[in-house]
Order: structure tokens, then C-alpha cells, then sequence
């Protein structure tokens, strides 16, 4: 820690011009990708890994790229510290929890270009529409926490001298099987609504391009967010779904994109302990803000709580 | 009362039941006996053989097979009633799916609406006739029958008739559409109630529907299936198909049927919901429970009694919701225990159908046996057993109103879910201590919460893990109210505008 390393730093645009390597005065230090569970990088206990290609346009990575790839036992490490952050985030007001999903937003607006650089696409328009759909998704979702109960909940006229209302609740743990693409709107979009209503979640995130949801969590890092809110796992989706799937604290799925037998077995194995498991073809639309985002995300991993009390003096 | 002095009368089972009362307990002496009070059923006119409803007829079962129905409290045969296989079933679905292409999802709303309509008039007019055959059938005191369970079939029919043609309302910027066939299967604790529960919100949604009643108690479903044939529905928009577990499971996995909701036992829904996995069939759970009723020692403790008592034996305690964990805080655990004894004594067990029964028959004798088996186990794991001391009839399925005490958390009578007149009693001493006993458990679709603190019942509320909460009341239910499970109790709600999104898809 106290050496200091002296390196002569030249642009980045003369540095990626440059053609050959042998001339270079600084190598560049590359990054090794982690997963995020329970606010904590780290890679999988099972020490495997899965090589992925990076940005075309010359981000930080180099060409091929090594993601850990999570295991049975990372999938239950990152259950169990969601499960124990789930008591504490449902517990925060909603207004707490708005104010803190907006914090997301911002760090992710403060780093949109880096988001912009890491994607396949990167540095392309379609990049920059992608990381900005998420941003505003995001904002969606941390102005939703706060309102979705109004629109839910009820006041139950019952016939009798009683009062009575039901109130959403979240459900706890939820895993997900990010769609494989766009991998960052996609995660975000899947993962938004599910904590904006109090749940936490193990998310597996879309393989085709895992640098970019990895890198996000380095937002969700500093974004306020409790660690073990929100989980991110890289890994094969065929592997780590039914493992999900067959967990008792896990409460409920959100299965996007994979094959049906797949869907078939993470179904059936989820009866073990009467899961809610929803299973989406593909989504035809990401940006489609009609239909890619909107109560229905939120209220399908909701419980329904109904109170009674007897009115009289 | 007169039969609980019949001379016929059988001891009660197992261990000899604890005497009741004390020197605090007032002495009635023979004030307590009542004279019988039967309900006549002279007007009843059962068949003698029912055969299924479908496509708006009553069609004889392809194979022939009968099985006959008896009363729980007579063991005597009331009707035979047909068996349908897989080749009645698809009929069935077929019906429906003619019924929901050709009548039920082209018509407007505000039709459908008045025929749900007309079923709840009929239901209300024909009240006292089924109140009886409830009661005869199942075995349910004819003064829940008649009180409860008649009356709410008819108000769930109403409320949700209403919806049909508010449909654009209820979900706010999306449109619902119907989703299809909807195979609906009930159970038999609430036999004409569970079957309104699951036709109403799906007819008023616009699909049409295959009803599988249980096998022990089939005569209300029928009687309503003859009722909305007198309301002259479409065809096949109503089937109502009678039979045991494979024919349940022949309608669950008939490939034409997009919706599934079952009303049932965990082990069994869980079956379903492996049945239904890898389709792309809906499908709603209303399963077990074992739920916590809370009493705290500042609650008012005789309304507090009065709450366990309809907790627990409201309807021989065969109630998914019903209170059968009883957490005492430690303080008042005694005075607790001695007044729901005295309380339990007073209770009137016999003959359904007379209208001073508290605690009528054990629905059937595969469920006595159960409950007999649980109780064992509560007392070979070293719980305390009271019962009421009282006489039982010689004929038919009884269990007398029951509580343990020294219960432990790990015993199974805490555990599993009973389904009868048996009360677990366990003990708290702080409210972080009872939230977390009432939540040690798979299940989460009731619980009952007493205590004079408004601030704390909001304080469990929040806390407790259960679909359903009483604060000083309980086994309360209304269609306005929705109703169903956390965890293992099963998803989905039945009732409310929340019960609504069981029975529809929703685009946008």
C-alpha cells in the first residue's frame, strides 16, 4: 500500500489509436469482474469461471474476459444474506426507499458514460439509448415505491360492524433469471420493481454480455442501497435456476427468457414450497415503456394482507 | 341436546377426558339442557340419484359408476351421485369452451351481470333448503349453515355479479380479458359456500366453468347446478361434475382448460401445481393452515374466549383459517386455560341439523380418524389433553371440543394442520417472542391478534406473516374482503377487487 507507483498516464484516444503494443509506456490495469452479493464483490467459491467477449470500441477490458461463474453454494450464500436483508429494506419507509432507488439513478447518470463504454454495442447510439432507458427506468421505479400501495390496497366494505383494508406486502426473497439481453435494461427492468416494493433479490444476470450488469453493481454499491438488497450472480442460468428454484427461502421467481423445458423444471421444483414462479416468453420490447414497465411489474410479487377489526364503543 | 344423553352414547375416545369445571365455574345444573329443536326437512326432496351437470344437462357418467353420499352424523345414504372419468370431464371442458366461444364471452358485460344476478336470488330463495342439505351432508350445525355459509354464497354471487360490467375499473389503465375455461376445484368444509367462491368472480369475468365438488360432500353443488339451470344460464357456462381425486385430476390436466383454482389441502395443491407446471395454465391455491390467534394480557379475556372458541370450533375447526395455534401470553396462560374450559363445557355437541348445535358432525370418518391420530401424537408427545366431558351420539362421526396444553412448538399437533376441533395452546412473554412463534410455520393464511392496544395489533399486523388477520375478532369473511395465503398457504386471493386478477389477463 505504501509503494507509490509512478506511470507516465497518456490520453486514452492516443492509447487505443495506437496499433502496436510494444511502444506503450503504461499498461493498462484490467479489471477483474466480480459478482455482488450481500454488498461485497466476490468471486464464486466454486473458483470457476466463464470467458466472455468484451466492448468493441475499446473499453477498459481486453478481448476476452473472465466472469466467475456462480455456483449451488454462491446461490445459497447470496439467498441467505438476502434473506437477511429482507426484514430491514421492507421495514424502511417507502419514502426512504424512493429516495434511495433515486440515489441509483443518479449515481448511474454520474457514470453513464463508463455504462456506455462497457456495453457490447459499446460507445454506439444504441448503447447510449440502452444505458439511458435504464437510468430513466430506474427513476420510474424509485418514484413508484412510495405510490403503488394507493393503487393496490383497499378499503373492504364489509357487511358487518367491522373495518377492514388490505394492504400489499413484498414477498421476501425473489430470485431472477435476467433475459439474456439487453443485459443492463433487462436486469434493471426486471430487478427495479421488485425492490421498490420491499422485496430483496438473487439475480442471475443476462450471459450474453455480464460485464455491464457486473459493472452496475458497482452503482448499486454506492448508491445507499443496504447490501444483500439486491444480489447479482453470473453463471449459467441452467445451473443456477433450479437450484433457486428447489430453495425454501426463495419465495418466489422471476424467469425470463430461458427454454421450456427449463421453464418446465424450475416450475415443477418450486412446488416443494408452493414458490410463485413466473415464467415470460421473451419481451418483445425493453424500451417499450407500455409494456416493458408499470404496476403489473411490480404487483406480481406482491402478497395481499387483509386486516379486520370490530368497530364499537 | 337430547342425543348427548342418548344411552347409547360412547365414551370419548382416547385418553378420558379431564373433568370440567371448578368451584369458579357457575352451576347450571340442568339449566344447560335444552329441548331438541330439529330443523324440519320434511320439504327436502333429495334425489335418489344425481347424475353430472354438463353442457346445461344431466348427463349420465359414460361408465356407469355411482357412489353413494352419505350424512357424517346418521352414516345413513342420502343419494347416489355419479362418478365421472376423464371422457365425462372432457365433456365437460368442451361445454365450456362451446359455452365461452358461443355465449359467455361475447355477451356484455351487464348481461352476464344479471344472470349472476338471478343465482344469488335463487340462492336466497331456496336459502333454507340448502342451509338443511348442507348441514345433512357435511355434518355442519345448521345455524352456520343457515347463518353463514347460505347467506355469504348468496352475497358472493351478488357482489361479484356487479363487477361483470365494471371490468374497465377495477384495473386501473389495463384491460381485462377472460381467460378462458376455468377447472375449479373445492373441498368440503365449505361445500355450497366454495363453490360460490370460485363460480362467482370467474363467471363474472367472463369464463365459463368446470366445478368439481368433494367427494364426501357433493348435494349443495348439485342443488346449485338444478338452481342455475333454473336461471336458465347459456349452456355449459355452469358444469358441475361430480367425483373423487382422478377425476380432479383429469379436469386439471385436460389440456383445454386455461385456468386452474383449487381449494384444498398443501399436499394436494402442491400435486396440482406440479401438474400444471411446464403448461401455460393459470392457476390460484388456496391451501392448509396453522394459524396463530394471539392473545396478549391486556386483551379483553372473555372476548378473547369467545374468539378461541369461534377460532377453533366454528365448524368442528374443519376451516383452512382456523385459529388452532393458540399463543398465551405467559401471564394470563391459567386464567386462560381454566375459562376456555369452563367455555368448552358449555358447548353443544350433536345432531347438525338441530338449531342449538355448537359443534356438529366430523365430516367424514377418514378425517375422524385423522384427528384421532393427531391427538394421539399430542399426547404421546407429552401434551396436556382437555375435552368436553360431553356425551357423544352412537351413530355417526364425532369429536368432542379439545385443547392441549404444554404444547411445544416442535410437537406436531403445533405443526401440522389438524382440520378438526383440537386447539394447541403455547406460550409468550414478549411480542417480538409471539411474532416469532407465529411465523414459525410453512403455512401463513390467518391469524388472530387480541389485545386492548390499537398501536400493537398494527404492530403484529405489520409483523405476521399470513393473508389474514383478525384483531379481536375472528373467522370473519366477506366478498368485499379478500381472502388467501402467504407461503404455503397457496396464491392468488378470492374476494375483493384483488380477487378479480384470478380470473383475467391483463394487457398493458
Amino acid at each position: 500500500m505504501a509503494t507509490k507507483t509512478i506511470t507516465k498516464s497518456i490520453p486514452r484516444a492516443a492509447r487505443v489509436a495506437a496499433p502496436a503494443p510494444l511502444p506503450a509506456v503504461r499498461l493498462t490495469v484490467n479489471k477483474a469482474y466480480k459478482m455482488y452479493v450481500g454488498g461485497a464483490f466476490v468471486r464464486s467459491e466454486s473458483g470457476r469461471y466463464l470467458q466472455v467477449t468484451a466492448s468493441s470500441s475499446g473499453g477498459a477490458d481486453p478481448a476476452i474476459v473472465n466472469v466467475p461463474r456462480g455456483s449451488r453454494k454462491d446461490v445459497r450464500d447470496a439467498v441467505l444474506v438476502a434473506k437477511n436483508a429482507s426484514e430491514g429494506w421492507a421495514a424502511r419507509t417507502p419514502f426512504n426507499k424512493s429516495q434511495i432507488l433515486y440515489r441509483l439513478a443518479e449515481m448511474m447518470e454520474s457514470r453513464r458514460s463508463e455504462l456506455v463504454t462497457s456495453l457490447l454495442r459499446g460507445g454506439t447510439a444504441a448503447a447510449e439509448r440502452e444505458v439511458d432507458a435504464s437510468i430513466d427506468r430506474v427513476v420510474f421505479y424509485a418514484g413508484f415505491a412510495d405510490k403503488f400501495h394507493a393503487l393496490v390496497a383497499s378499503s373492504n366494505p364489509v357487511a358487518g360492524p367491522h373495518f377492514g383494508f388490505s394492504v400489499p406486502e413484498p414477498m421476501g426473497v425473489v430470485c431472477v433469471i435476467a433475459p439474456a439481453r439487453p443485459s443492463l435494461l433487462g436486469l434493471v427492468s426486471t430487478v427495479l420493481p421488485l425492490i421498490a416494493s420491499g422485496n430483496t433479490c438473487v439475480a442471475v444476470c443476462g450471459m450474453d454480455d455480464p460485464r455491464t450488469p457486473l459493472l452496475w453493481c458497482e452503482q448499486l454499491a454506492t448508491s445507499d442501497l443496504p447490501g444483500g438488497v439486491v444480489n447479482v450472480l453470473s453463471g449459467h442460468a441452467s445451473e443456477l435456476a433450479p437450484i433457486m428454484a428447489r430453495h425454501r427461502e426463495v419465495m418466489a421467481m422471476d424467469v425470463w427468457g430461458v427454454d421450456k423445458a427449463l421453464a418446465a423444471e424450475v416450475e415443477q421444483l418450486g412446488t416443494d414450497n408452493v414458490k410463485r414462479v413466473k415464467v415470460h416468453g421473451p419481451q418483445a420490447d425493453w424500451y417499450d415503456e407500455r409494456k416493458a414497465q408499470g404496476l403489473g411489474f411490480i404487483e406480481r410479487f406482491l402478497e395481499t394482507k387483509t386486516i379486520w377489526h370490530p368497530v364499537g364503543i | 341436546m337430547a342425543k348427548k344423553t342418548d344411552s347409547q352414547s360412547k365414551a370419548i375416545a382416547g385418553r378420558a377426558a379431564q373433568p370440567v369445571s371448578g368451584s369458579h365455574a357457575l352451576d347450571f345444573g340442568k339449566a344447560w339442557t335444552y329441548a331438541p329443536s330439529p330443523e324440519a326437512t320434511d320439504h327436502i326432496k333429495l334425489d335418489k340419484r344425481y347424475e353430472l351437470f354438463i353442457g346445461g344437462a344431466w348427463k349420465k357418467p359414460r361408465a356407469g359408476k355411482y357412489f353413494s353420499t352419505i350424512s357424517p352424523s346418521t352414516e345413513e345414504k342420502l343419494a347416489d351421485v355419479a362418478e365421472a372419468d376423464a371422457h365425462d370431464v372432457d365433456l365437460a371442458v368442451t361445454a365450456a369452451r362451446t359455452a365461452f366461444d358461443k355465449y359467455w364471452s361475447k355477451m356484455p358485460g351487464r348481461e352476464r351481470a344479471k344472470y349472476i344476478y338471478r343465482i344469488a336470488r335463487a340462492i336466497q330463495e331456496k336459502a333454507r333448503e340448502l342451509a338443511i342439505v348442507e348441514s345433512m351432508n357435511g355434518g355442519k350445525p345448521i345455524k352456520e349453515s343457515r347463518d353463514v355459509d347460505v347467506p355469504l354464497a348468496a352475497a358472493h354471487f351478488f357482489y361479484h355479479a356487479g363487477w361483470a360490467d365494471k371490468l374497465d375499473y377495477a384495473f386501473q389503465g389495463r384491460r381485462a380479458r377472460p381467460l378462458g375455461v376455468a377447472g375449479q376445484i373445492i373441498p368440503w368444509n365449505f361445500p355450497l359456500l366454495m363453490a360460490a367462491w370460485k363460480i362467482a368472480p370467474a363467471l363474472a369475468c367472463g369464463n365459463t366453468v368446470v366445478l368439481k365438488p368433494a367427494e364426501t360432500t357433493p348435494l349443495t353443488a348439485l342443488l346449485l347446478a338444478k338452481l342455475i339451470e333454473e336461471c336458465e344460464l347459456p349452456p355449459g357456462v355452469v358444469n358441475i361434475i361430480t367425483g373423487a381425486g382422478p377425476t380432479g385430476a383429469a379436469l386439471v390436466n385436460h389440456p383445454d382448460v386455461n385456468k386452474v383454482a383449487f381449494t384444498g389441502s398443501t399436499d394436494v395443491g402442491k400435486r396440482i401445481q406440479r401438474a400444471v407446471a411446464g403448461t401455460n395454465k393459470r392457476l390460484t391455491l388456496e391451501l392448509g393452515g396453522k394459524a396463530a390467534n394471539i392473545i396478549f394480557a391486556d386483551a379483553p379475556l372473555d372476548q378473547a374466549v369467545e374468539g378461541i372458541v369461534s377460532g377453533i370450533y366454528f365448524n368442528q375447526g374443519h376451516v383452512c383459517c382456523a385459529g388452532s395455534r393458540l399463543l398465551v401470553e405467559e401471564s394470563v396462560h391459567d386464567v386462560i386455560v381454566r375459562k376456555l374450559t369452563d367455555r368448552i363445557a358449555t358447548l353443544r355437541v350433536g345432531d347438525p341439523l338441530d338449531k342449538n348445535t355448537d359443534v356438529g358432525a366430523i365430516n367424514s370418518k377418514m378425517q375422524l380418524t385423522k384427528i384421532q391420530e393427531l391427538v394421539k401424537a399430542g399426547e404421546d408427545e407429552g401434551s396436556t389433553r382437555v375435552s368436553a366431558a360431553c356425551a357423544l351420539p352412537a351413530k355417526g362421526f364425532w369429536f368432542p371440543p379439545t385443547f392441549f396444553t404444554d404444547v411445544a412448538q416442535s410437537s406436531r399437533i403445533a405443526r401440522e394442520e389438524i382440520f378438526g376441533p383440537v386447539l394447541s395452546i403455547l406460550t409468550f412473554r414478549t411480542p417480538d417472542e409471539a411474532i416469532e412463534k407465529a411465523n414459525n410455520t410453512m403455512y401463513g393464511l390467518s391469524a388472530g391478534v387480541w389485545t386492548d392496544k390499537g398501536a400493537k395489533i398494527f404492530w403484529m399486523g405489520q409483523r405476521l406473516k399470513a393473508g389474514v388477520i383478525w384483531g379481536n375478532t375472528y373467522n370473519k369473511f366477506d366478498p368485499t374482503s379478500p381472502f388467501g395465503g402467504f407461503k404455503e398457504s397457496g396464491f392468488g386471493r378470492e374476494g375483493g377487487r384483488q380477487g378479480l386478477a384470478a380470473y383475467v389477463e391483463l394487457e398493458g
